[in-house]
């Protein structure tokens, strides 16, 4: 008897390439073409953890994505270091979801698939980072949940100690299994694929669901689910002086000096 | 959403943090938000909070312009626990009826936020920038300012039928209430009626203050970070002697944080602290937006780096393009000389 593990898997567009992205002036819609995308990096945390937790207690790592048909790369590579079984939860209807809508469209999955005893998710993805689709899906699923995750220790057959993190300090955290958690960097460094792991790809099973396949109302995922929406986007501007100092490098700082005491700074 | 609706207590809610009986800085500033969105909804800005022993606490948050304050205060309260806190909160957010919930987008908040919506089955905004009432498709709505990929953007979002509506906002970003001692606001009494499953899946046993490597951030009136650029200078002795000299903490970026210059406390961006001194400066930063959206606050922003084309001279007041080795020691003597 081993433990069935979950690992909840975002696809993001590459945040080095985040000042590439830019407002069509036009249409006012967001123009990300050419951003190439990456596993969000705290899922890789994520999914090294529980790598980790199947290898101590033994169990089953199942690595799950709602995305477009090429999110299934992102679970391809999962698969490469080491999960056993990828689920795409891939529908138009999923489309414009917002945190709640995205619960629920992972809810429905999990639901189908059974029971798990612990479920990891990276504390926030480097698109949106809102850190709210792990914590929504443990009130969905009715589990334990905890934020912040940056140690977990196994006291026991169905009991874990996390440390979770808080500003200046950290939290000891008693959990029960079953339970959702979300992991920080300092977790672990997530391990690369290796030949043989590559290999084993072939082998494993690559479920794609849609909305029908796993019961999911289409009231209650994509954006016709989501309380939320966005009514518009903008370019923040910046509102800064813009001032740059001229001369040598003695003259550039003695006219800096100069304008930050006009302007109250000093 | 004009004023008060059906069914609705007419109340926008602040939900208060605390950590050994203080209040956490972001609640006050959520209340000096409350404080102008209630009167221009006509609402009544309430907080709840939850703790033990805290009743000072509840009068800082009448202090800075809470008019109610539900209090639970109980033994098994004193830390944050998961699973009593969301249900708690859930339960008299159902009571009540509250039109506006604003949390922290802190460690704790960003958890509880997300968890308390879900039981309530209502929006969630993730870590606003800012809040304000605007007319969307002929309707006054309360717009969410969100930063979204990497700050280079702001998205505006509502939530238009359910209620609450519930919002985290950044700390750092809104600035804090006047303190007022002659403020009156109603204590209301919670009876929190703990019950063994609030406690028996998960349960805080410990909270662990860690001292910070350096000064603390938020309160400082100069701020002086450290980026990459610093690299050529071998260590951030200089950055450290500027800061001296005119009376400022020492911060660092991303990349300066990562070669371990400067502890994660210490920051700035995004993923760290956000902060809005009298006086930024950025040493060797090209300013990435995921950097420069954690000192878009600050009253002015000196900008230093040897790349004319860098982005951060677009975000800063003052700009000295050059190498940090030669503008760093001359800034320094020019400050000690003026004093």
């Amino acid at each position: 008897m081993g433990l069935d593990i979950l690992v909840c898997i975002k696809q993001v567009p590459d945040p080095d390439h985040f000042s590439e992205v830019r407002l069509d002036a036009r249409t006012g819609r967001i123009v990300r073409e050419g951003i190439p995308a990456i596993i969000n990096p705290l899922d890789r945390n994520a999914l090294e953890e529980a790598l980790r937790a199947k290898a101590k207690v033994s169990g089953k790592v199942t690595a799950i994505s709602m995305g477009p048909p090429q999110a299934r790369k992102a679970l391809e590579e999962a698969l490469a270091v080491g999960a056993d079984r990828g689920v795409l939860l891939c529908d138009t209807a999923f489309a414009g979801a917002d945190t709640l809508a995205t619960a629920t469209a992972l809810f429905c999955a999990v639901r189908k698939l059974g029971r798990f005893d612990l479920i990891f998710c990276g504390n926030e993805t480097v698109d949106s980072g809102t850190a709210q689709v792990g914590p929504q899906l443990s009130e969905l699923l009715d589990i334990a949940q905890v934020s912040g995750v940056r140690e977990v220790s196994y006291t026991g057959d169905n009991t874990l100690e996390v440390k979770r993190v808080l500003e200046h300090g950290y939290m000891r955290v008693r959990l029960k299994l079953p339970a959702l958690l979300c992991v920080t960097k300092d977790t672990n460094q997530p391990r690369l694929p290796t030949v043989q792991s590559i290999m084993e790809v072939a082998g494993k099973e690559m479920i794609t669901w849609t909305a029908t396949d796993i019961g999911a109302p289409r009231e209650h995922v994509g954006l016709k689910g989501s309380p939320t929406c966005a009514v518009g986007v903008y370019e923040s501007k910046s509102g800064r002086r813009r001032e740059i100092m001229q001369g040598s490098t003695e003259e550039k700082v003695r006219r800096a000096v100069t304008r930050l005491r006009e302007l109250g700074a000093i | 959403m004009t004023g008060r609706e059906m069914g609705s207590s007419g109340e926008i809610w602040v939900i208060a943090e605390q950590r050994g009986g203080k209040v956490a800085e972001v609640s006050l500033e959520l209340l000096g938000k409350g404080r102008k969105l209630s009167r221009e909804l006509d609402l009544t800005l309430s907080s709840v909070l939850l703790g033990d022993g805290v009743e000072r606490a509840a009068d800082e948050l009448v202090f800075h312009g809470a008019e109610k304050v539900y209090l639970f205060e109980e033994e098994r309260l004193g830390y944050y626990q998961g699973d009593a806190y969301a249900r708690l909160l859930t339960d008299i957010a159902r009571e009540h009826g509250p039109e506006i919930i604003l949390i922290g987008a802190t460690e704790i908040g960003r958890e509880l936020a997300p968890r308390v919506a879900a039981r309530l089955g209502t929006g969630l905004t993730a870590h606003c920038i800012d809040l304000h009432i605007d007319e969307v498709d002929g309707t006054p709505r309360l717009v969410h300012m969100v930063p979204g990929w990497g700050g280079n953007l702001v998205m505006h979002v509502v939530c238009s039928e359910k209620r609450p509506q519930i919002v985290t906002v950044k700390p750092g970003i809104l600035p804090k209430p006047e303190r007022n001692e002659d403020n009156k606001g109603e204590i209301v009494r919670v009876k929190p009626r703990l019950r063994a499953d609030d406690f028996s899946r998960m349960e805080t046993v410990e909270v662990v203050e860690e001292t910070a490597e350096g000064i603390p951030l938020e309160p400082a009136e100069i701020v002086v970070c450290a980026g990459w650029g610093m690299n050529a200078l071998g260590d951030l002795s200089k950055a450290k002697e500027l800061a001296g000299v005119i009376g400022g903490v020492v911060a660092g970026t991303r990349p300066a944080t990562d070669r371990g210059w400067v502890g994660e406390d210490q920051m700035i961006g995004q993923s760290g602290r956000s902060v809005r001194p009298r006086l930024f400066i950025s040493l060797g930063a090209s300013g990435a937006m995921h950097y420069t959206t954690g000192f878009t606050g600050s009253q002015v922003i000196l900008a230093v780096d040897k790349n004319p084309q860098a982005p951060i001279f677009q975000v800063a007041d003052i700009g000295i393009v050059g190498d940090l080795g030669e503008v760093l020691p001359c800034l320094i003597e020019e400050l000690k000389k003026t004093g």
